[in-house]
């Protein structure tokens, strides 16, 4: 491992630079199924993409455990972001603040990261999805909260059973997990309360 | 800028601010649900929107355009010392005109202009928990919240018609957020209540004091509660603003002399203004603007 990878590639103008992703990332999220474009500002070493590395300088510092799947657990990403973030590995995915996936095709169920309790719903995990496109995978219509009609938007690659999936993390509201998915161009985001509306065939 | 060398950009230090913005992440992900956050002190008293203030400085960056209002006006001590805050420690763009802000700090109004997609409205909030009257222990709104208990804030309402035959409440008035959570939508008078409802502006709350930041996103039901024989009704004023003659706008009641003499006028005062400069006057309107000297 290059110890410069390890040191390199952090913000350049961290207190602006995080401003900018945070803007993005926060109406992404007030509004499902909207890109919020995003450049690049963040230089993470393979196979962390620029997108979901700015995301993660944002967002973890040492009071948020991340947790990474196993092709950033065994890369130099891993000591970037503990470089960069300070982030503290969560033992369990249950016990992670934030999960940082580079494959999500291959990711454990959803089920498995926290869920936050019905007093505390916000104790849950918000899982940063590295994906290739949000425009060239399968349309997903989506409902609810900040989406006035319907939006659309088709990422790839998406976890396994992804629309089942989500379903069930609705139907636990208040409780469940966010998305922020993290393209090479930009940001979206699915927080819990949005629906995928399924078009019978 | 050398005046603010020794602070970082908008106050804040960026490991607060990160704590801030997961904290308002959250509250966009459950709508009406108020997220605890470790709230700082501020160089103000609580009280004086210490929570809007960190809410504000934790999205703002160096393009945001800024208009701040206490009780619908843009020139009252709050508004002006907040808005003069920002520009001194971020060195932002204010504005009075409630179009050209995208973010509108707000102390009990919102604005009549209506608020577009891509503004944000940060409300300063005193007592985010709207069952805090009825129940004082935490512990108890926490587990009503979690199970959708709301049935003592209907008892609440149903005593106001039993003893006055109408709900007197006409300010804080609980709303449900999107079918699910009770939520204060802070001191706002219940006219302001229908523009939370699929506003095309996301609605972020912070409360410093109890520490809570809560939101209510873009295109959100958000229904005022009611009863099917006593249904939701905002306050109707019987006479048109004194100065610009608007009418179905909220207005404040002015003391003009010890005699009893009064006059309705505009709380949002940008809104007044603009409508004098088209041409509009009300019945005490000046016969013409003096030109400025």
């Amino acid at each position: 491992m290059d110890q410069m990878d390890v040191i390199d590639g952090g913000f350049s103008a961290p207190v602006f630079n995080a401003q900018t992703v945070f803007r993005a990332v926060m109406d992404a999220m007030a509004r499902p199924g909207t890109v919020q474009q995003l450049a690049e500002l963040a230089q993470p070493p393979a196979p962390l993409a620029a997108t979901a590395g700015a995301v993660a300088l944002t967002l973890c510092d040492h009071d948020t455990p991340l947790w990474l799947d196993a092709g950033l657990q065994v890369s130099a990403a891993k000591s970037w972001l503990a470089f960069h973030t300070g982030a503290p590995s969560a033992a369990t995915p249950a016990d992670a603040h934030f999960a940082l996936v580079a494959n999500p095709a291959n990711l454990i169920s959803l089920e498995n990261f926290a869920q936050g309790t019905q007093e505390y719903p916000d104790r849950s995990t918000t899982l940063i999805l590295q994906v290739e496109s949000l425009t060239q995978g399968t349309s997903l219509r989506l409902e609810g909260p900040g989406i006035e009609t319907s939006a659309t938007i088709a990422p790839t690659s998406l976890p396994r059973h992804f629309v089942e999936q989500w379903k069930q993390n609705g139907a636990r509201f208040p409780r469940g997990v966010d998305l922020i998915l993290a393209a090479p161009d930009g940001v979206a985001c699915l927080p819990r309360t949005t629906r995928i509306k399924t078009t019978e065939a | 800028m050398s005046e603010i060398a020794t602070y970082n950009f908008a106050y804040l230090d960026e490991q607060t601010k990160r704590m801030i913005r997961r904290a308002i992440l959250k509250g966009i992900a459950i709508p009406g649900y108020q997220v605890p956050f470790a709230s700082r002190e501020m160089p103000m008293p609580y009280g004086w929107g210490t929570g809007g203030v960190q809410v504000t400085a934790a999205i703002i960056g160096p393009d945001d355009v800024l208009k701040v209002i206490d009780q619908g006006a843009d020139d009252t001590t709050n508004a002006v010392s907040i808005r003069a805050f920002f520009r001194k420690v971020a060195d932002v763009a204010v504005t009075t005109e409630t179009a050209k802000a995208t973010i509108i700090q707000t102390r009990h109004r919102i604005p009549e202009h209506p608020l577009t997609a891509g503004q944000t409205l940060v409300y300063q909030v005193p007592i985010p928990e709207p069952l805090r009257f009825l129940e004082p222990r935490e512990t108890e709104t926490r587990k009503m919240h979690a199970l959708e208990e709301y049935g003592l804030m209907h008892v609440k309402l149903y005593e106001d018609i039993a003893r006055h035959g109408r709900i007197a409440t006409t300010y804080a008035y609980p709303v449900k957020v999107e079918g699910r959570y009770v939520m204060d939508p802070s001191p706002t008078p219940k006219f302001d209540n229908p523009k939370m409802h699929m506003s095309p502006a996301l609605q972020l709350f912070g409360a410093g004091r109890e520490k809570r930041i809560y939101a209510v996103p873009p295109f959100t039901r958000v229904v005022s509660l009611d009863f099917e024989d006593h249904p939701f009704e905002i306050q109707t004023f019987d006479q048109p603003c004194a100065l610009c003659g608007a009418e179905q706008v909220y207005l404040d009641e002015v003391i003009l002399d010890d005699k009893g003499g009064h006059m309705f006028v505009c709380s949002d005062t940008d809104h007044c203004e603009k409508r004098q400069a088209c041409g509009h006057r009300g019945h005490l309107a000046p016969a013409a603007l003096e030109p400025a000297q």
